[in-house]
């Protein structure tokens, strides 16, 4: 749910992962991860209903994912790539890039607008060399993304760093929060 | 509860009674307090007379629309031979809102107790609960919970050894406030892009799968295991003596410019004033409330004097010209502007529009772009009959009401602060402090 230079679209980020498209694919889906993908698919009456489930698989195996990993899910489920592109463009959490190795989603809907989640975003992209909304620092460590709202309003702002939900981060906390994340 | 915070004396604890006890997430604890014992009088019951108590007890849809549940589940045609789901939305996502995270997080096995319960009650034997994909927290809790329950056979192929099947699914979404929406919510669940459905048919014909389907809110769904160990009228009697219509507890989520932020569950018909000073402790030091957005982001912007003489029902909040929607509540105090704060409400909606209907798509881009400019110092003598003009077009007139809760902040908002507005417009200064004082 990103803004300005999207998180998922920003040819920054493309940038920030040379060399993926040059390494051979290696399929997700083996062994225990397959095994954990067919019982998954008991749950529903349809292949298709399986297949946010499988994207999630792939993003914790990865880290995003790629076209290659959208056609092996698309075989898996007996889907066309194409379709699965277009579901995986649909949400904003499946990443189809690389993204750095601390992903850092600050919210500024207008309740944490309200309480200055601005300045949050604002030390985030100081104090983590990223600079810019969406792109990935320099040492490939942060990813600062804007999230509209996480559902946490009381507790202005919340911040994930990958799948950490961390409340009432204010700008002084930001250099502390960012030493648990190296 | 005020949760985080201690309870005040003032709250009545129904749902939030366990919030902040460990113990209570796990199976043992859950039935320590009394956990489970209406699923199991609920299996032994016949499904009409379990929907013929939640009907008497007056509950209503707490996901935002208020519609009485049990008419909702009377809509299922029982025994007509197809397979029947249930769904339960806990795609918690709008703006100001924050109740059901706390539930699945607290007591995950009553939001299961009442899943296993509703779908009895409606013929179905699979529930799936569909939880947002940022929820990592109470993510982990349910799916704990739903593991520990279909061990201990609570849930499953023969739930409670009452030889009936209810199965409970977590389903985890993936990012898009617009899977909130009943229709859209069962087409992620399909694994397709998350787009509203045009209604008809309703989900009670055809829902998830094309099959007969219910899908309720996560708090309403709480609610459920506690009117029926105690009786619809117990719940009933929890409202204003003069509106029978809003009955039993709400949750409020309060958050924004105000002294103690948190989760409160209030009896309907409580006043509003006292509420917002007593319970939540009043505005910030040195401030004062402004504008409140009593239900969620979607629902019009009132004044603090509004807001003062309100009562917190859904009645009530019709009466000062708003919805209590999903009780989201956003407090706005004086160092705010109401430009900036529609503004970025607006850069919300478009942000989250799923992009099918035109009204929306070009709608909710077209108001951020000129409330933004006018923010920005920017802006025209002309741009706020634009913006009317827009939000006229953006009512009523797409699949979805997205559109809509657009349109909402916006002209409420120029009916009640149009001077901020137009001051922005001739270049006079409105005052805007970024930062809180705590």
């Amino acid at each position: 749910m990103s803004h300005g230079p999207s998180a998922t679209g920003g040819a920054a980020i493309s940038t920030a992962a040379p060399g993926h498209a040059h390494e051979p694919y290696v399929p997700v889906f083996t062994g225990e991860t397959k095994a954990r993908l067919a019982a998954l698919m008991e749950r529903y009456p349809t292949k298709m209903a399986s297949l946010l489930p499988a994207l999630w698989m792939v993003q914790e195996a990865r880290g995003w994912v790629s076209p290659e990993a959208m056609a092996e899910v698309a075989q898996e489920l007996g889907l066309t790539a194409a379709y699965v592109k277009g579901v995986v463009t649909f949400y904003t959490m499946y990443h189809q890039h690389p993204v750095g190795k601390h992903f850092i989603q600050v919210c500024t809907t207008t309740p944490c607008h309200v309480c200055g989640a601005e300045d949050v975003v604002k030390a985030f992209l100081e104090k983590t060399g990223c600079g810019e909304l969406g792109v990935t620092s320099p040492d490939g460590k942060y990813t600062v993304i804007e999230v509209e709202c996480l559902g946490a309003c009381g507790f202005a702002t919340p911040v994930m760093v990958n799948s950490d939900f961390i409340e009432s981060v204010t700008p002084e906390k930001v250099p502390e929060l960012l030493k648990r994340y190296q | 509860m005020g949760f985080p915070f201690k309870p005040h004396p003032r709250e009545t604890l129904v749902l939030s009674k366990h919030f902040g006890e460990a113990e209570a997430r796990s199976l043992d604890g859950w039935k320590a307090r009394g956990g489970y014992r209406a699923l199991e009088q609920a299996l032994g019951m016949d499904p009409v007379a379990i929907q013929n108590v939640v009907k008497e007890s007056g509950l209503r849809g707490r996901g935002g629309a208020g519609f009485p549940t049990g008419l909702k589940w009377s809509f299922m045609k029982l025994g007509d031979g197809k397979p029947h789901y249930l769904c339960c939305n806990a795609d918690e996502s709008e703006p100001g809102t924050f109740k059901d995270r706390e539930i699945m997080r607290w007591t995950p096995h009553a939001l299961i107790e009442g899943c296993a319960i509703a779908a009895h009650a409606i013929g179905a034997e699979t529930a799936y609960i569909y939880i947002r994909g940022e929820f990592t927290e109470p993510l982990e809790r349910m799916e704990r919970a739903c593991a520990e329950a279909r061990q201990a056979g609570v849930i499953g192929r023969n739930a409670m050894g009452t030889g009936k099947r209810v199965d409970v699914w977590v389903h985890k979404g993936a990012g898009a406030y617009i899977c909130g929406e009943e229709t859209a919510l069962m087409n992620s669940l399909e694994g397709k892009r998350g787009n509203p459905r045009i209604k008809p048919p309703f989900p009670a014909a055809s829902g998830l799968f094309g099959m007969p389907t219910t899908i309720n809110n996560v708090e309403t769904l709480a609610a459920v295991p506690h009117i029926l160990v105690n009786g619809g009228a117990w719940y009933k009697a929890m409202a204003r003596p003069d509106n029978p219509k809003s009955t039993g507890t709400k949750l409020w989520s309060v958050c924004g410019n105000v002294s103690k932020p948190g989760n409160y569950e209030v009896q309907m018909g409580f006043p509003f004033k006292e509420f917002l000073y007593d319970l939540c402790g009043g505005p910030p030091r040195g401030r004062n409330f402004k504008a409140v957005i009593p239900g969620g982001s979607s629902v019009n912007i009132i004044t603090i004097e509004e807001a003062e003489r309100a009562v917190m029902d859904y009645e009530g909040m019709a009466d000062v010209g708003t919805a209590l929607g999903s009780a989201g509540c956003i407090v706005i105090d004086d160092a705010q502007s109401i430009p900036r704060q529609v503004a970025r409400l607006a850069r919300f909606y478009a942000h989250e529009s799923c992009a099918q209907c035109t009204q929306c798509r070009e709608g909710t881009a077209w108001t951020t772009r000129i409330l933004e400019r006018i923010v920005a110092g920017d802006g025209t003598a002309e741009d706020l009959d634009t913006l009317l003009d827009l939000a006229e077009n953006m009512t009523g007139k797409t699949i979805c009401v997205l559109s809509d809760s657009c349109a909402a902040p916006v002209v409420s908002g120029l009916q009640k602060f149009r001077h901020e507005f137009e001051a922005l417009i001739t270049r006079k200064t409105v005052h805007a402090v970024p930062t809180i004082v705590s």
